[in-house]
């Protein structure tokens, strides 16, 4: 009987493509949030296993912070660009100007928190009903209790308290008009799942996820990589390090991890044996509160 | 590596979040970061101990009640097997999302305090696990520290049990005595049950074998989506994307494309853009047709060897998950994997009482978490299996036509 059983992976890939061909059925104007970073690079590749030879059903959206690192953003357009596929970026700063938000202040100033409200707007602009995500139940506590079809009401938010019941592969995504629904394929990957399949598909990444010579600064034992987001004081340490990126969010709240993982294989052997999660390594921005992502997904954040 | 999905039911404080706690750690699958927002999190409460609940309970509104509302997801992996926990609340105002967390379960554990035996929520939680069929039930007696680890205590339970289990023809089921606070039983084998011959609780969910979960000789293929690229170098090719519920479809296979009755051949099956022989669930494939017919999304695809019915009128075992009562004659939509349709309620001919596990006839009253059986009229008919058969082709959901919210299970019978 082994023959007709699926490996583990497989099994994860058929769960997404199923889910993103329900997407393609069940709504009129879906979107994929596109990040440029490996999670949402793999929803890309599971795209063009669900839909390839056509195209896609929906287009690729950034959100960009205009605090992105430059490799994630040359490595997005390409990529877009090479699939024949639409990609709409939308800046927050332009949000910022045109709704006079308040830039955040402070030595890591994120536009992280600005970015829900460019990401409402863009849903807005362009009527989507549904926006695919490649968020993780692994990543975060609030996620793991996220459903794989979440509704969102008109601003945005999520009511942790009352989701609607999800039951066997079957997704609910009738929704009242203004409404929208965030759709999460790979909630059942862990970090590890991604990189097996990283590697099993030979997908390809932005540079910056590998080992390289870089100058960071040392913060409160994170390595913060220099731009011109964030402020330098005297007092800092800034040091040139080999590092690679566990995960790619802004310049100003991702960390980077001392590593000589030049290759997939290295990366994977570097995870297999850490003790710490992919979020509390390298996210600057989970660390305000315990319930910082619930509180953020709250109020419209993907 | 195979995939094990299973779920942890039981009453509140039975402990099932410190069930998972322990597996988590006592398995090494917990990461620093999270243990030190553990050890900073445990202070807040009395008695200094390391709270393994918190780690599941990922909202707000459960750590400050110290319940759980929702499904939490964890996962975690052994050598041996990848495992995805779905961590069910206790709470009975809460069972409908017992309910979700339960649909995809391979298997379920249910926690019995060894103090309390078999209550009301072990029942509701039992009844729940055989509607929905779930393959393997192991029920591990807990707490088993605060009763002395007494063989007696433990064996008036599995006695208790083994009666509920009969009444609801669970077939499956295995006994663990536990103590999740001290990792009795959890991961290792614990000397505290020298009395105890089976394995400890991770060694089961290790070794419980899958093989006969997925049905291999009812082929069922939903249509979800027609790829149609409309290209010139593509002008004629038309292919029906979706996922493989059950059985094994091969290259010049006649196939009957349900509601509709027409019959027709399997031409190419692709996976993952590539041309194969064959393909069997649960894959995700886009299947080609001799014959130019007209089929869409709702569509489902059968190998004329072994068929499902196609009915518009349905009995089914319904699980209510609304706070509005059910009413007889309300019309909602029903969904069945891609399909949905206009249904009502036609008839409730009994509620099944949690307690007694007895039928009451005529119910009045159906509200939040009850369980009836029910006659369903739906506007077209539909494709589907009795779901105790084949649960991949037999569950439906019912959707409010207004709120658009989920409002029941549906398993036909």
């Amino acid at each position: 009987m082994s023959v007709y059983r699926l490996d583990y992976l497989d099994q994860l890939e058929s769960e997404a493509i199923h889910i993103m061909r329900e997407v393609a059925g069940q709504f009129e104007r879906p979107a994929l949030l596109f990040s440029g970073g490996k999670d949402s690079i793999t929803l890309v590749h599971l795209a063009l296993k669900a839909f390839r030879p056509g195209k896609f059903p929906f287009p690729l959206v950034h959100i960009d912070t205009g605090h992105n690192f430059p490799e994630a953003l040359d490595f997005r357009d390409a990529l877009a660009e090479g699939m024949g596929e639409k990609l709409i970026v939308r800046q927050v700063a332009d949000t910022i100007q045109k709704r006079q938000l308040t830039e955040p202040k402070g030595k890591f100033a994120s536009r992280n928190a600005l970015q829900t409200y460019t990401l409402l707007d863009t849903i807005e602009e362009f009527g989507f009903d549904a926006c695919i995500g490649g968020a993780r139940r692994d990543e975060e506590k609030a996620r793991a209790k996220e459903r794989i079809f979440s509704v969102r009401d008109e601003f945005g938010q999520w009511n942790p308290k009352l989701q609607r019941p999800e039951l066997w592969n079957t997704y609910n995504g009738r929704i009242n008009k203004g409404e929208n629904v965030r759709v999460f394929p790979i909630s059942n990957w862990t970090e590890l799942d991604i990189w097996n399949y990283i590697k099993r598909e030979n997908i390809d990444l932005p540079s910056i996820y590998f080992a390289h010579e870089r100058s960071v600064l040392q913060y409160e034992n994170q390595l913060i990589a220099l731009s011109e987001f964030i402020q330098i004081e005297e007092t800092d340490v800034v040091v040139t390090k080999k590092v690679r990126y566990r995960t790619v969010g802004d310049m100003t709240c991702t960390a980077a991890v001392e590593s000589d993982a030049s290759t997939i294989n290295d990366i994977i052997r570097e995870i297999t044996a850490t003790k710490t999660s992919e979020r509390g390594e390298t996210r600057i921005d989970d660390k305000v509160s315990e319930a910082a992502m619930e509180d953020r997904k709250k109020n419209g954040y993907f | 590596m195979d995939l094990l999905r299973f779920i942890t039911a039981g009453s509140v404080d039975d402990g099932k979040s410190t069930l998972i706690g322990r597996l988590l750690y006592d398995s090494k699958s917990i990461m620093i970061d999270h243990l030190e927002a553990l050890e900073k999190q445990s202070k807040h409460k009395e008695d200094g101990e390391i709270d393994l609940a918190l780690l599941t309970d990922g909202l707000r509104a459960e750590r400050e009640q110290g319940i759980t509302i929702d499904v939490a997801y964890k996962y975690f992996a052994t050598p041996k097997r990848k495992f995805i926990i779905a961590d069910a609340p206790g709470h009975i105002q809460y069972t409908r999302n017992m309910v979700t967390g339960a649909s995809n379960a391979d298997l379920a554990i249910i926690l019995v305090d060894a103090r309390n035996g078999v209550v009301e929520q072990t029942r509701r939680h039992s009844i729940i696990a055989s509607l929905l069929n779930i393959p393997h039930i192991v029920v591990a007696i807990n707490k088993m520290d605060l009763v002395d680890y007494s063989q007696d205590v433990y064996n008036n339970i599995v006695i208790d049990y083994a009666e509920v289990a009969k009444k609801l023809n669970l077939k499956e089921v295995k006994f663990i005595p536990i103590s999740a606070l001290n990792g009795d039983n959890i991961v290792e084998k614990s000397e505290q049950f020298p009395w105890y011959d089976g394995p400890s609780l991770l060694e089961l969910l290790e070794t419980v074998t899958l093989e006969q979960d997925i049905d291999l000789t009812r082929a069922r293929f939903p249509v979800q989506y027609v790829i149609r690229p409309q290209t010139d170098a593509l002008h004629d090719y038309r292919g029906y994307a979706g996922k493989i519920n059950s059985g094994i479809y091969k290259k010049g296979d006649t196939v009957a494309v349900l509601p509709a009755g027409i019959v027709s051949t399997i031409a190419a099956i692709e996976v993952n853009g590539k041309e194969v022989e064959e393909a069997f669930a649960p894959q995700s494939v886009v299947l080609h047709l001799e014959d130019d017919i007209d089929i869409s999304r709702g569509d489902v695809i059968v190998k004329t060897d072994a068929v499902p019915q196609v009915s518009n009128e349905l009995e089914v075992l319904l699980c209510w998950m609304d706070q509005k009562p059910l009413v007889s004659g309300n019309k909602y939509v029903l969904q069945i994997n891609s399909k949905q349709v206009r249904a009502v309620i036609k008839d409730i001919s009994y509620q099944l009482d949690v307690n007694s596990l007895e039928k009451i006839h005529q119910p009045e009253n159906i509200g939040l978490n009850a369980i009836v059986q029910a006659t369903i009229k739906t506007a077209s008919p539909i494709v589907f299996d009795a779901y105790q058969e084949l649960r991949s082709n037999g569950g439906a959901i019912l959707i409010d036509e207004t709120s658009h919210v989920t409002v029941g299970a549906c398993m036909i019978q």
